[in-house]
């Protein structure tokens, strides 16, 4: 078993650098640091970071403002309610008015487990996807977090950054770079492709090593970057490899699924399993959750072959 | 003894085994927020106990006072209150937060009966308390909506928002009680986002507001029983609490928001409960 990480680490401690650096970058948190492990951040650059108190709605608009004066904010607080408190400000504030704030939704998912639906953050791909001018991405292991926060940071323009807390190994190479509206295919295929991204990309890689024992050859990409999204590589696997499941530790509806979906139908239609929660989740901790509706590599390995099955019928 | 000390005697007893069952509760899941479970206990026992007008065996009965947990992050204490009250079996309570349990770690209506909102993210209760009120006076009804909120909760807007709506509509049928215990989740609130003078500003948006000591439950029943306040004015009743309160250990201690107790760490909390109790 490979080791496991919390991708919250490579989150602050890349944060951190980025701001020794670059004088502009300040951070905003509502209450709590806890959950976003920026109590270093805050020991090193207390002058660069603001706690508005227990207010989604302001932080966001706070973040806009500061954005609007030349700084670089990254807005960091809980998915559920930086997203689903505070969508206006998200759209208007940083996606109509093109302000470049980093919003970063901590524990996204269902990493608050038994905390319940409240706390679960399983719409926000869906919430965020949909406003204009607004990048969505989602890292899967703490490369690709690195990498991404860079890139985001460097890249000028409101970015909705969606991080979980769930411990992941590492699934890319030490040197890989994430690039903006790439896919990273970790695994080539020609009879279906898995498309995951977040938490569901280590086990997307472990269903389709299941898969390849019985015969079956699974391409799997990890589509961190929701929005832009990677259309020739979607298009690609639908047109080589025939059939495609998605899994994301979100909605079924709306997210990286329906994304993929819009592309897959106007282009070279197959079929398409989409994987995730069907609605608000039952008590239970984050792991039970996953299980609990499938999202293991069992259930995506059993969902990849039902598609095979079914080709030609 | 009079009749309200006996009322406070239950009350207190009462809340000695919210304390114990929520912290029991916090332990075996090891999930929670045991510092404002404490803080909240001899209200919820208090309003539970001798203030709502409740139906026995009737949780939804259209007449009954309603009561909104709007820190619903304090979901043990309310669970081991419903639990007080027969509305929760105690043996339920051993089932907080394990898989497919009714005991959510926030409060949800449609699982328990008796939960009035599905809170969780702070600043929901108020407004829809608002709309309890306006239905009410709409109806006619006499009965009455409380809520409680932290402190802390009361830096999300959507409070102020539903505190001028309710002075606009004259709702002297709503009450909120504000656990003023001074302690958010990362620090004092006073550290984070200072809130005084709170009860000049709940004043401000024409609200009649007391102060009252937050866990005594004689000074609560008191205060409870002279609402409301001013006619035509919605009540607010700053109740000044210790987070943590009963256990020496947690008392004012910002970590103990959501820090789990130790097997020894509960045993002595249930061992300061029990003498003090008694
Ligand atoms: C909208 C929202 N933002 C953040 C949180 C996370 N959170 C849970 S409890 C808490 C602190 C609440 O402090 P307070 O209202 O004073 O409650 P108490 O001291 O009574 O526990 C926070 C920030 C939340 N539940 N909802
Ligand atoms: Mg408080």
């Amino acid at each position: 078993m490979s080791d496991l990480f919390d991708c919250r680490e490579a989150f602050a401690t890349t944060l951190e650098e980025l701001a020794s650096t670059d004088q502009s970058i300040v951070v905003v948190v509502n209450d709590s640091i806890s959950s976003t492990r920026l109590g270093g951040f805050k020991k090193l650059y207390p002058e660069r970071f603001i706690n508005v108190g227990i207010a989604e709605q302001n932080m966001v608009g706070v973040g806009a403002g500061l954005a609007s004066a030349g700084k670089v904010p990254f807005v960091c607080g809980a998915s559920c309610f930086l997203t689903g408190r505070a969508l206006e400000q998200v759209k208007v504030d940083l996606g109509y008015a093109k302000n470049n704030v980093k919003l970063c939704g901590m524990s996204s998912g269902v990493a608050y487990g038994e905390l319940g639906p409240t706390h679960h953050s399983i719409e926000d791909f869906a919430w965020t996807r949909v406003i204009g001018n607004l990048v969505v991405v989602a890292p899967a292991d703490p490369i690709e977090t690195r990498s991404m926060l860079r890139a985001i940071a460097a890249y000028h323009g409101p970015v909705f950054f969606r991080l979980s807390r769930m411990p992941v190994p590492n699934v890319h190479a030490e040197y890989y770079q994430f690039r903006l509206g790439k896919a990273s295919r970790l695994r080539e295929g020609g009879d279906l492709t898995i498309i995951a991204n977040g938490v569901m990309v280590a086990r997307a890689l472990a269903a389709a090593e299941a898969l390849e024992a019985e015969g079956i050859s699974a391409r799997v990409l990890n589509m961190s970057s929701i929005k832009p999204l990677d259309a020739d590589a979607v298009v690609a696997a639908a047109r080589e490899t025939g059939a495609i499941v998605t899994v994301e530790e979100h909605s079924i509806y709306g997210g990286l699924g329906g994304a993929v979906a819009e592309v897959v139908a106007g282009s070279f239609p197959v079929r398409i399993h989409i994987m995730g929660f069907p609605g608000f989740a039952p008590t239970g901790s984050a792991s039970f959750l996953l299980e609990h509706f499938g999202l293991t590599a069992d259930g995506i390995a059993e969902a990849a072959r039902g598609l095979v099955s079914k080709r030609g019928a | 003894m009079t009749s309200t000390e006996a009322a406070v005697a239950r009350i207190r007893a009462s809340a000695s085994r919210i304390r114990q069952r929520s912290l029991k509760m916090v332990h075996h899941s090891g999930l929670g927020h045991p510092g404002g479970d404490l803080s909240a206990a001899d209200i919820l026992a208090t309003l539970y106990l001798s203030v709502l007008r409740r139906e026995a065996g009737d949780p939804l009965s259209p007449s009954r006072d309603r009561f909104i947990m709007s820190k619903g992050h304090c979901s043990g204490a309310l669970y081991a209150t419903l639990a007080e009250v027969g509305i929760l079996e105690p043996e339920q309570l051993g089932t907080y937060m394990t898989p497919l349990s009714l005991l959510n770690g926030h409060p949800d209506r449609n699982k328990v009966c008796g939960v009035e909102a599905n809170t969780g993210p702070l600043g929901h209760g108020l407004p829809i308390g608002v709309g309890c009120a306006l239905a009410a006076k709409m109806d006619k009804a006499d009965w009455r909506t409380f809520v409680l909120t932290g402190d802390g909760e009361l830096q999300e807007g959507s409070n102020w928002e539903a505190a001028m709506a309710a002075s606009q509509y004259k709702l002297d049928n709503l009450t909120v009680i504000v656990d003023r215990n001074r302690i958010q989740q990362g620090d004092f609130t006073e550290n984070t986002i200072n809130m005084e003078p709170l009860a000049d500003r709940w004043r401000a948006f024409n609200w009649a507001v007391a102060e009252v000591e937050g866990n005594d439950p004689a000074a609560l029943l008191e205060c409870f029983s002279a609402l409301p306040f001013e006619p035509g004015r919605p009540s607010c009743i700053l109740a000044h609490t210790t987070k943590g309160m009963g256990v020496s250990f947690m008392k004012n201690k910002p970590e103990w928001h959501h820090k789990i107790p130790s097997d020894a760490q509960l045993a002595e909390a249930l061992r300061e409960l029990e003498e003090c109790a008694g």
